[in-house]
């Protein structure tokens, strides 16, 4: 099968986190720990898969018949307050699940979900199928629910921290993925099923379009209708205890000092052991 | 009681890096912890014995080997089976694993082969009588919580940098293979290498000492009204040169790029710090041009020195989040800079 024949079905896992500029703090609640006004907090598509999705809908527009859906778990409210404006940016199928989405949940239980709504998904053809997500959320920050989704949709070809996704002419797939010291591994893949944990690709965030946004509307709201409703009791996980840093710095600052006197003491200070 | 398994690959030459000895060290800590509980090792890569050989000393019960030539490039599919089977024959209920960013794209899929649990970033382990706790940082570094899990096999990815690495006497290992038996379809990836910037266009260096930090103020327009990009390049360039330091930038400097402006021409995302990037663990940090806000600072926690130099008295650096505020122009102090490094290195 070459390139030019594949439609894809690509399939991104994207949840909500609290906007990055927001002030964060724990709290104890009734089912484990939880954030200070959690829901009161103003919500972003998490960013890694914000990347993933802005990628999949660049792959959907360079392969004629592609498609993609958006898979997210969060509280409903919070879902269609943040797919407002996710809206505006690509074109997608949205499949809502109405939970938890917040850091303390199990990744174990979060990839069970979304596993069971992918394969929910009518006419799915592993023979099309990619899966992509952020490599790891700004919640929980495990990097561990998308390996979890691939191994229950029996998908062994799993790329993580992945930055560049080409297609060759004969079908197969060449990756670009993010190893230590700001080096790539690079890898080629036969053909899908394959699943891809985004880091930040090279695509900038696309522009609002309101034609983009009224189609995709058009779905999202039935979506967030019909979102199953989704328990995360975290089995067998207890936490002991949940604090912000208590590192404070007595911050020095230096005022009304030359730029040579400023050099000398940082050059003192880097050749300090 | 529980049976500890220390996880780990090989590097290309065939040792152990730095990661696994750090995550040996947690697991030795542990077992004794533990009031002596059994401990093994448990290698994957092209061959194993000279690593098992390296760490003949390190008081493992029984040593575990997956080795073939399928099993030396890091590939999902192979290292998955390779984990899998090991963690099987140690009959292991707690696995102790180094996070490099080869084990961090397959653990939690072995997890869930296994019908275990999986815990990631993972800075502390510890027990208390028969309990055992992990710490681990949420919502990128800005809350670490303590938690235990009752489920068993239990897989526990050790953040690299955060333990002391174990240091011992070589010696000769006995080696128990474990056989995997490898389909076609663990073959369907090939990895072709790795890339990486040329020379000195390489400016990301995890062992350094100094994380150096460019923010977007480089590219704005200076006194005289224009922007002086290039030589914000070479001042930059030149100062990670002569002090050997890692360079990361802030977000907005490297999201400039996708907007059209003008930037570093050496910056990429994986330069980026913070809530959307790196978290890297260096000594010492010093940040330029860089207002210190939130979801940049964050990806400073393990940072133990930090001074910034910023021309705003008020910026977040100011706000209990560097040690030393300079309230100057950088262009002119790292010009000095790098004069004074570059004499101390003549």
């Amino acid at each position: 099968m070459d390139r030019m024949s594949i439609a894809y079905q690509i399939v991104v896992c994207g949840s909500i986190v609290p906007d990055p500029l927001q002030t964060l703090e724990p709290i104890a609640g009734p089912a484990g720990p939880a954030l200070k006004n959690e829901l009161m907090l103003p919500a972003v598509l998490d960013p890694w898969a914000s990347h993933a999705l802005y990628e999949a809908a660049q792959l959907a527009r360079s392969a004629a018949g592609s498609k993609v859906w958006l898979v997210s778990l969060g509280p409903k409210a919070k879902l269609q307050q943040v797919m407002m404006t996710v809206a505006q940016k690509v074109p997608f199928e949205l499949i809502a699940l109405d939970g938890p989405a917040g850091g303390f949940t199990d990744a174990t239980e979060t990839a069970a979900a979304l596993a069971d709504a992918i394969q929910a998904i009518p006419g799915l053809d592993h023979a099309r199928l990619l899966v992509f997500g952020g490599w790891e959320s700004a919640s929980r920050g495990a990097g561990a629910t998308m390996q979890m989704v691939g191994e229950r949709l029996g998908i062994v070809d799993q790329f993580q921290g992945v930055d560049e996704l080409k297609l060759a002419a004969d079908g197969s797939l060449e990756i670009l993925e993010r190893i230590e010291g700001g080096k790539h591994q690079a890898s080629r893949c036969a053909s899908p099923p394959a699943l891809l944990g985004w880091a930040t690709g090279n695509l900038p965030e696309p522009k609002n379009n309101p034609q983009v946004g009224m189609v995709n509307m058009r779905g999202v709201m039935p979506a967030l209708q019909r979102a199953k409703a989704v328990k995360l009791p975290s089995e067998g996980l207890s936490f002991e205890a949940v604090a912000l840093p208590k590192q404070l710095r007595q911050t020095r600052i230096v005022k009304d000092q030359s730029a040579d006197e400023i050099a000398r003491e940082i050059v003192a200070w880097i050749k300090a052991s | 009681m529980e049976t500890v398994l220390f996880l780990a690959h090989t590097e290309v030459d065939g040792s152990l890096g730095k990661p696994a000895l750090e995550a040996l060290s947690s697991v030795r800590a542990l077992a004794s912890a533990l009031g002596g509980a059994r401990f093994v090792v448990g290698l994957a890569g092209a061959e194993v014995q000279p690593a098992s050989n390296l760490l003949a000393g390190c008081g493992a019960a029984e040593f575990f080997g997956v080795a073939g030539p399928e099993f030396g490039p890091s590939r999902y599919a192979t290292d998955a089976a390779a984990a899998e089977a090991l963690c099987k024959a140690a009959q292991a209920t707690i696995i102790i694993i180094p996070a490099t960013a080869r084990w961090n794209r397959v653990i939690a899929g072995v997890a869930q082969r296994l019908g275990g649990r999986v815990d990631t970033h993972v800075t502390g382990v510890s027990a208390a009588g028969t309990v055992i706790s992990v710490s681990r940082w949420y919502y990128r570094q800005r809350m670490e919580a303590t938690l235990r899990r009752a489920q068993r096999p239990w897989l526990i990815l050790v953040e690299p940098g955060s333990q002391a690495p174990w240091q011992g006497q070589p010696g000769v290992a006995t080696v128990r293979e474990v056989p995997v038996a490898l389909t076609e379809a663990s073959m369907r990836t090939i990895v072709l290498g790795v890339r990486q910037p040329l020379g000195d266009a390489q400016t990301i260096r995890p062992e350094a000492d100094l994380l150096f930090v460019a923010g977007a103020g480089w590219t704005k327009k200076q006194a005289d009204g224009q922007p002086h990009v290039k030589e914000a390049e070479k001042l930059i360039l030149d100062c990670l040169k002569l002090a050997r330091a890692s360079l990361g930038s802030s977000k907005s400097l490297v999201d400039l790029g996708g907007e059209g402006q003008a930037i570093l021409s050496f910056l990429t995302h994986l330069n980026q710090i913070g809530q959307t990037g790196a978290t890297p663990r260096h000594p010492k940090g010093l940040a330029t041009c860089c207002h210190g806000e939130e979801p940049h600072a964050v990806g400073w926690r393990f940072v133990n020195e930090r001074r910034a130099i910023n021309l705003d008295p008020n910026c977040g650096w100011a706000r209990g989040k560097a040690d030393v505020l300079y309230v100057a122009d950088a262009f002119a102090v790292m010009s000095k800079v790098n004069q004074l490094l570059a004499q101390g290195t003549a």
